[in-house]
């Protein structure tokens, strides 16, 4: 019976224009998720050709397929596991030899395959004459030309894929021709490794683990030799295994000896041995006049001089952009929120199902709606950065900096953005490979001073501090959140999650114009995310809060409280503020900031107004306007009731600043780690901070006579 | 005249000897082509300093100092 529907695995380095050519097969047809236990992201698309179902799958990009990496070892656990019918590996063609090293690699792994040579017109500028049919003979799989970005090759590949489940395509069992000492002993290992049968690549296969998944042997050898650590797992628990590592360790010896290297190395050159061979054979190159465009660029966006100043004002767009342009957008969903709220506010009778609705559904909503702008337009902004290959120089120019404090260049995007948002900026993270590094960025990126926390500092500025002060103070909150972010990261990089910095051993990639379906197709994948992983728990959270703050509605008596003021004092809210004073009165709060603190876990801008609320300040717009008279008396009750001065203001500040992100960023943190570990950590870690600093702070203020 | 690749100034160009890093870094190194017999180009370094940016075949490969430094060179040419 002929079978209609096929399965395709795409690999390659990044930036071989792999993702382009996914984009290209699927179209918007994509789904976007993760693979169990890893933060690697899984990437599928469908599409249909000549009555065949095709199922495509984009291998996380590597240039190699060690297990020193996560994205390697799914790449290559992808491949063995669900056997694609048809492994394509994209190829960039103007880089062929350090392309070609993952395609004997994938080769292998021995499943059927075809090599697309990308970004051939590239190659083509370059002076390069590829023979195609020669490489083809030489790598023993179909070469075939492709400029993803013009659509050219497309159809050819796809006529391709069909022909290969229609028998066009024969499994070549042509190998890497490894030295001939260790091609001896791979053969040794070969032998004595269980074999299951005779037919996979010709050498037979290994099963392990168990789930009954077959590894083809002769890989298993070589993977051995290298010392992969996966596979030495695996072996140690085959039959036999004693034997097995006992000749390992003697073929290693007779290797080293024979070719004075290790087999890891030993193995390493010769792939790229045998890869040089056929690229001299199969390549011509033609000398070109002139300078590649990519280093004319680079002379001067690296330039010792330039390079840092246009690097910031880069960054400067791009927050730019993010939050200048997205900041109308934010109000204009606002507003419509508003809108929708007096509109259920007109229709619906009074009662409880109406503050559910408004303040609780339709607020929640609105709260996780109301960051779309923000998160489209930065990742609009970074897909064209990424695209563009200027991400990888970004990194480049940080490095120094970040290095100090164990974290990677690339950490610096994600920092910077988190004086925005945390929100997009802890999903910017996902652009760093190392898993600590990523975290440490994530854990720390709340402590750089966001967007809601503002109004929080300069409505408390305005009510507590001279006008010729207020610039200062808010430039001590700002560096304050910068300094305990370096520092944080420096401490969990060292003792939270120790461990080798990730090398800077980075590609820079040539420079190339991306496409604009390429950005929105990212900017999408995204926002979509974003919505509906992070948003639900935002929505979960937001009627908790509204629950907080609205129950109970009436007193023991059941009467209804006079006036709002007496409401929240006695809501449960009000009441946990009171179960904390004695936690908080060290720091100088008393339970009325507590509710303010808790409330301000909803979001951060939302401190202020609940203390509004509580001195009884009935105009809560006027207070968000910080209209003069209005702040006036905030400040006056607040040091009347709360014995509020400047410096317990500056302290509640601090505590605004350092103390748990808002739900939605714990949403985001929870849905990037796949877990409630560290979401919960990192509430856990926050408050403590923010508790020990202000309390060192506030005892240290108070022995030296401030804030009397 | 052996050096190790962090050595070398803009424009110099050298034949890898021997990558003497270790383990994941050496592995990094390699795969990314730095092999024994390769020839790179010294391109420049960051603007605060480090990492460094070599040509090796046709491309751009950007490493610390540090692990330049766990590379051997032989130098080619002074430009």
């Amino acid at each position: 019976m002929k079978k209609n529907t096929l399965t395709i695995a795409l690999a390659g380095n990044p930036n071989s224009g792999k993702t382009t050519v996914f984009n290209n097969l699927t179209g918007s047809n994509q789904h976007v998720g993760n693979y169990p236990g890893v933060t690697v992201e899984k990437k599928e698309g469908r599409l249909k050709y000549k009555g065949y179902d095709i199922k495509v799958i984009d291998l996380p990009g590597t240039y190699s397929l060690t297990a020193y990496s996560p994205d390697e070892i799914v790449a290559r656990n992808v491949i063995i596991e669900e056997k694609p019918d048809l492994l394509v590996n994209v190829v960039d063609a103007s880089n062929l030899n350090r392309n070609l090293y993952l395609t004997m690699q994938l080769k292998e792994l021995e499943v059927p395959m075809i090599m697309v040579l990308n970004m051939a017109d590239v190659a083509e500028q370059s002076g390069m004459i590829i023979d195609y049919h020669l490489l083809s003979t030489l790598l023993g799989m179909p070469a075939l030309r492709m400029v993803g970005t013009r659509k050219e090759g497309i159809q050819e590949l796809l006529d391709l894929l069909v022909g290969s489940i229609e028998g066009s395509i024969k499994k070549d069992v042509r190998r890497v021709g490894y030295p001939a000492v260790l091609e001896a002993e791979i053969q040794k290992l070969v032998e004595i490794l269980p074999s299951e049968d005779g037919d996979i690549g010709g050498s037979g296969s290994v099963v392990a683990g168990p789930n009954g998944i077959k590894y083809p042997s002769r890989w298993v050898a070589i993977k051995l030799l290298e010392n992969d650590s996966e596979v030495i797992k695996k072996a140690d628990a085959l039959s036999g295994s004693q034997k097995i590592m006992k000749q390992l360790e003697l073929s290693q010896g007779i290797v080293k000896k024979a070719l004075n290297h290790d087999s890891e190395m030993a193995i390493v050159e010769g792939r790229y041995a045998f890869i040089r061979g056929a690229t001299r054979e199969a390549v011509r190159i033609e000398k070109t006049d002139g300078v590649p465009v990519t280093e004319k660029v680079d002379k001067i966006l690296l330039n010792r001089v330039f390079g840092l100043p246009i690097f910031l004002g880069i960054m400067w767009l791009l927050f730019q952009l993010t939050f200048t342009l997205g900041t109308p957008l934010m109000e204009i969903i606002e507003a419509g929120f508003m809108q929708l709220g007096s509109w259920a506010d007109h229709q619906m009778a009074e009662g409880l199902l109406k503050s559910l609705l408004i303040d609780g559904i339709i607020g929640g909503v609105g709260g996780v709606v109301v960051f779309l702008p923000n998160i489209v337009l930065l990742f609009m902004g970074i897909a064209f950065l990424e695209g563009t290959g200027y991400m990888a120089r970004a990194a480049f120019v940080m490095d120094n900096i970040m290095h100090r404090i164990g974290l990677h260049g690339k950490s610096f995007v994600p920092m910077l953005i988190g004086f925005g948002c945390s929100i997009p900026a802890i999903m910017a993270t996902r652009t760093l490979e190392n898993p600590k590094d990523r975290l440490v960025t994530m854990l720390v990126t709340p402590l750089m001073s966001c967007g809601a926390k503002l109004p929080v500092y300069t409505l408390l500025i305005g009510a507590f501090f001279a006008p010729q002060v207020a610039g200062n103070v808010l430039f001590s909150i700002y560096l304050i959140g910068i300094s305990l972010a370096l520092i944080m990261a420096k401490v969990f990089r060292t003792w939270l999650l120790p461990g080798e910095s990730e090398p800077f051993v980075m590609e820079l990639p040539s420079y190339k114009m991306p496409t604009l379906k390429a950005i929105l197709l990212h900017m999408w994948e995204r926002a979509w995310l974003y919505l509906r992983k992070a948003g639900t728990i935002i929505l979960a959270a937001s009627i908790l809060i509204w629950t907080l703050l609205t129950f109970p509605m009436v007193d023991s008596q059941g009467h209804e409280y006079a006036n709002a003021q007496l409401q929240l004092e006695n809501s449960y809210a009000g009441r946990i503020g009171r179960v904390i004073e004695p936690v908080i009165s060290p720091l100088g709060f008393d339970w009325k900031t507590g509710t303010a603190l808790i409330a301000g876990v909803a979001a951060k801008e939302v401190v202020v107004s609940t203390l509004g609320t509580l001195y009884s300040i009935e105009d809560a717009d006027a207070l968000a306007e910080e209209e003069a008279g209005t702040v006036k008396t905030f400040a006056e009750r607040a040091r009347e009731q709360s014995g509020f001065t400047p410096f317990t203001a500056y302290i509640l500040m601090l505590f605004t600043l350092i103390y748990v992100p808002c739900m939605a960023a714990i949403a985001v943190i929870k849905r990037e780690t796949n877990g409630w570990k560290w979401p919960a950590f990192t509430i856990a870690y926050t408050c403590t901070l923010a508790w020990v600093i202000c309390f060192v702070v506030y005892q240290g203020g108070k022995a030296l006579g401030l804030g009397v | 005249m052996n050096l190790s690749l962090k050595q070398l100034s803009p424009g110099d160009r050298a034949v890898v000897k021997q990558v003497t890093a270790k383990g994941q870094i050496r592995r990094r190194i390699v795969d990314m082509g730095v092999v024994p017999g390769v020839e790179v180009e010294m391109e420049r370094s960051a603007p605060l300093g480090d990492p460094v940016e070599i040509k090796i075949d046709s491309y751009h490969l950007a490493l610390r100092k540090e692990e330049a430094d766990a590379i051997t060179v032989e130098l080619l040419s002074v430009v």
